[in-house]
């Protein structure tokens, strides 16, 4: 059968871009909560595969309680959908569970300029640049961030806390 | 209960083995779904703001833990029900969480030392490699676990600021240590045992810090694990499950 051959030899190419453009789709679905940060920056979205039809992406959930994983899911199927991608299916990955030392260094770099100290030993004022912060609150405005306030500028910002 | 009362009373999951993992799953899942809704209610009436925040995020990781739960419980069990049949479709006599977790909020140094004595055990469990294998659960409990320590930090801060406080403070979390002791037995039921030494330890160390005494009165309330409950859990479920009973299958 030469000619399924022939076609077999350009579907891995095919397989290959469509992945490639999956992927791209995919990673720049942002998170909902933190809208500077895509989730491939946060590490939360672990692998898509496709074969030009259909679409795998796997994520991982940072905390068991995160409210907005449900969006994530509904933004990477209408994403994808959106490029041309029929079937979508987003599974969920426990193992291993999300660590925020997942999260790339432009997604750290990217905390900082949206005003959230990114995770990490040193906690440094996003505004100021102040190492002297006081604790306010260990649950901040979402599930991943703790309150904090500059002792040097008096702001008061979130933290990525280390998880 | 008469035997009369027990003889019509809806049957469920209460019978079966407690080293199975489904019943474990979902014993453990109703401990998480039942203290979520009891630190709920905390949301808009908590003594600050940081507070309704923190108790709502708490609520979450609960809630989070206990659908993993359930998911795992149902796949496990091959009979296709889901994490809302099982939070939503069963009885108070299908439940089997702890007694502790379904106790009115009580005041916040309550709800403290609630958090304290439940946060210690879960930490326990999470670290405990064997029930992860058992339930297929690694990285669920890997995740779950940070979460427990962060709540114990929360928790622990608390009961030793409120124990080691004014008069007033003091007096409020010795009178939550006396009532709630009472339910902390059942923790080590069963598979469980082996937590006691290490949960005791634990806890007594934050009562010694907080300036808080371990009453001496030895009696112990239980059933939970079984589905007996106190007369709370029936009323927070007509709650919890009001919309469900109301209107079957209804989706948001």
């Amino acid at each position: 059968m030469d000619a399924a051959q022939s076609s077999g030899a350009g579907m891995v190419t095919a397989t290959t871009l469509d992945n490639d453009r999956a992927r791209s789709v995919a990673s720049r679905v942002v998170d909902p909560e933190i809208p500077v940060l895509s989730i491939a920056e946060l590490g939360i979205l672990r692998d898509v595969r496709s074969d030009g039809h259909r679409v795998v992406a796997t994520i991982t959930p940072t905390y068991s309680g995160c409210p907005a994983m449900r969006q994530i899911e509904d933004d990477l199927r209408a994403a994808l959908r959106a490029a041309g991608f029929d079937e979508v299916d987003v599974v969920t990955e426990h193992e291993p569970p999300w660590s925020s030392e997942w999260i790339t260094p432009e997604g750290l770099e990217k905390l900082t300029s949206f005003g959230i100290a990114p995770p990490g030993a040193e906690i440094v004022c996003p505004r100021c640049r102040s190492g002297s912060a006081r604790l306010v609150s260990r649950f901040g405005s979402t599930a991943c961030k703790a309150l904090m306030a500059c002792r040097t500028c008096g702001e008061p910002f979130d933290h990525f806390k280390e998880f | 209960m008469s035997e009369a009362t027990l003889s019509t009373a809806p049957q469920g999951a209460p019978d079966s083995d407690r080293s199975d993992p489904v019943h474990a799953l979902v014993a453990h899942a109703d401990d998480n779904l039942i203290l979520a809704q009891r630190l709920a209610e905390w949301i808009s009436r908590a003594p600050e703001l940081e507070e309704d925040i923190a108790l709502g995020n708490i609520a979450l990781d609960h809630i989070g833990v206990a659908r993993a739960l359930y998911t795992q419980a149902g796949s496990l069990e091959g009979k296709g029900r889901s994490e809302d049949d099982f939070a939503m479709r069963r009885s108070e006599r299908e439940f089997l969480n702890l007694l502790l977790v379904e106790q009115p909020n009580g005041d916040f140094a309550h709800t403290m030392v609630r958090g304290v004595f439940f946060d210690v055990y879960q930490v326990e469990l999470w670290a405990d490699p064997s029930f992860a294998e058992d339930t297929s659960l690694s990285g669920i409990a890997a995740r779950a676990l940070k979460e427990a320590r962060y709540h114990l930090l929360h928790s622990s801060s608390w009961v030793i600021r409120l124990g080691d406080g004014t008069g007033e403070s003091h007096r409020r979390a010795q009178a939550a240590v006396d009532h709630l002791w009472r339910y902390t037995a059942e923790l080590f039921e069963g598979e469980a045992s082996g937590y006691r030494d290490v949960w005791e330890k634990t806890v007594g160390e934050i009562l010694d810090e907080a300036g808080l005494r371990i009453p001496d009165d030895p009696y112990q309330r239980s059933g939970g694990r079984r589905g007996f409950h106190s007369e709370h859990l029936g009323a927070l479920l007509a709650e919890m499950q009001w919309m469900q009973r109301s209107h079957p299958g209804l989706e948001w």
